[in-house]
């Protein structure tokens, strides 16, 4: 349960990183540590460098301008849990960031080690794919942004290049009074989730939804939108059968299944949660967030 | 040939300077280099949190950091919580008068995280408690005498009288 040997480097700049990324090929980045430590100490990765991100400049900080969140990659979950602008705007991030491992994880974890790290488990990146967030990164080659629904591509595998980093994220944000849940089934508070749901709602003045989003992790290896629960709620009156019968498509997804649950039983906590999240959700439509 | 660092942690208000390799995991450098065994080393891999310790007044998991990312850093560890080699801290006097150890291996670790719970909210539920320490595993005491002492020593740390 010790780390392997590997080569330290503690850049102060992101060129620095940068350059230290395109030269060496077997380089793994530390953010907070909460993932990549254990999987150091287990030895379940053996780079040949570690290069620690801690003491960059200019990689941490959240900001609301022009409609959206934008929050940098070494951003602490403690800030985020903290901030009053994500609290006010996004509240959904508190929702979920509240049930992201302990209060000495979130002290250490990041936005971007979580977004990289992706753990099909992992409540952050669920946030991000309800609210369609675009994932920014950078590498000597020049930035690109990416479509968080594209951002996935694997289990644990986000679709970025080995000299890429994560530099942050954009969450556009959802207007005033929109209702929102997030809501997870672990074995004990702060545990890895094994099925979580977040739903997001807008409804216009005749009282049908005009907007909303739906997403559950745990199930699948990355975090799925219910497109057809959407499709479904999306121009009705919000009222809990309709939920109850939306939430129902969410057993069709192909769930994983390992040594905490079966399949089957994944597929059965994606559609009771997914009903939770929306009726929880429609309680707190009007309410003063956003 | 191994990848060594000169580095400087201040702990309890000491300074630890200490050349060390750069895999050596904060916990093992708090126990073996400076010889502060009060922090104990449970999992190893950040799930039992008996290592907690506290970071720029922040708790962290010591075997989740690595020492040469401590280097000019303020640390305090379970045995800088006591003001004095006489007195016990409220919150551990609380624990000790509540039953809120037995074996005393989780108890460093329940210490320092219920030092930064009940700092940053004096007046908690038995709720609050209960997910305030629900990343520290203690296996003998069924929670229920740890959750008591924090109440108890929420209510000294306020100032309340009889508390």
């Amino acid at each position: 349960m010790k780390p392997p040997p590997f080569t330290y480097h503690d850049p102060r700049t992101i060129p620095e990183v940068l350059d230290l990324l395109a030269e060496k090929d077997n380089a793994r980045l530390l953010s907070g540590g909460q993932s990549l430590m254990p999987m150091l100490n287990m030895r379940y990765v053996l780079p040949d460098d570690v290069i620690d991100l801690n003491r960059v400049d200019g990689l941490s900080g959240i900001e609301a301008a022009n409609g959206s969140l934008g929050i940098a990659g070494m951003t602490r979950q403690r800030d985020i849990e903290f901030s009053d602008v994500v609290a006010s705007r996004c509240p959904i991030m508190i929702e979920a960031i509240l049930q992201v491992g302990h209060r000495q994880t979130r002290n250490r974890g990041t936005l971007g080690g979580s977004l990289a790290h992706l753990d099909p488990s992992a409540e952050l990146p669920a946030v991000a794919m309800a609210l369609d967030a675009t994932i920014h990164v950078e590498s000597k080659r020049g930035k690109r942004d990416i479509a968080m629904a594209d951002f996935p591509a694997g289990y644990m595998t986000p679709s970025i290049e080995l000299d890429e980093m994560v530099t942050g994220a954009t969450f556009p944000l959802w207007e005033e009074g929109h209702g929102y849940a997030f809501i997870e089934f672990a074995r004990r508070h702060g545990d890895f989730a094994i099925v979580s749901a977040g739903a997001l709602m807008t409804t216009d003045g005749a009282g049908k939804v005009d907007r909303v989003s739906i997403v559950v992790s745990g199930v699948g290896p990355s975090p799925l939108r219910c497109t057809d629960a959407e499709r479904m709620i999306l121009g009705q009156t919000p009222e809990l059968e309709l939920f109850r019968e939306a939430a129902e498509t969410a057993r069709a997804f192909d769930a994983m299944e390992d040594i905490h649950a079966p399949s089957s039983y994944r597929q059965h906590l994606a559609a009771v949660l997914s009903r939770r999240a929306l009726e929880k959700a429609q309680t707190r439509l009007g309410g003063s967030n956003g | 040939m191994a990848d060594r660092r000169r580095i400087s942690v201040t702990i309890n208000g000491d300074t630890y300077e200490r050349e060390v390799e750069t895999r050596l995991l904060l916990s093992d450098f708090i126990r073996h280099e400076c010889e502060l065994t009060g922090t104990h080393v449970g999992c190893e891999h950040g799930v039992c949190g008996a290592c907690t310790i506290l970071l720029d007044g922040m708790t962290a998991r010591s075997c989740l950091m690595l020492a040469v990312q401590a280097d000019g850093h303020e640390l305090l560890t379970i045995e800088g919580i006591a003001p004095n080699e006489e007195e016990l801290h409220p919150l551990q006097q609380a624990f000790m008068d509540n039953h809120g150890l037995q074996c005393g291996y989780c108890t460093p670790g329940m210490l320092t995280t219920l030092l930064e719970f009940l700092r940053d909210n004096p007046n908690p539920t038995e709720k609050e408690v209960r997910i305030a320490i629900s990343g520290n595993l203690c296996r003998c005491t069924g929670y229920q005498g740890i959750v008591d002492a924090a109440l108890d020593a929420a209510g000294r740390l306020r100032g309340e009288a009889g508390a």
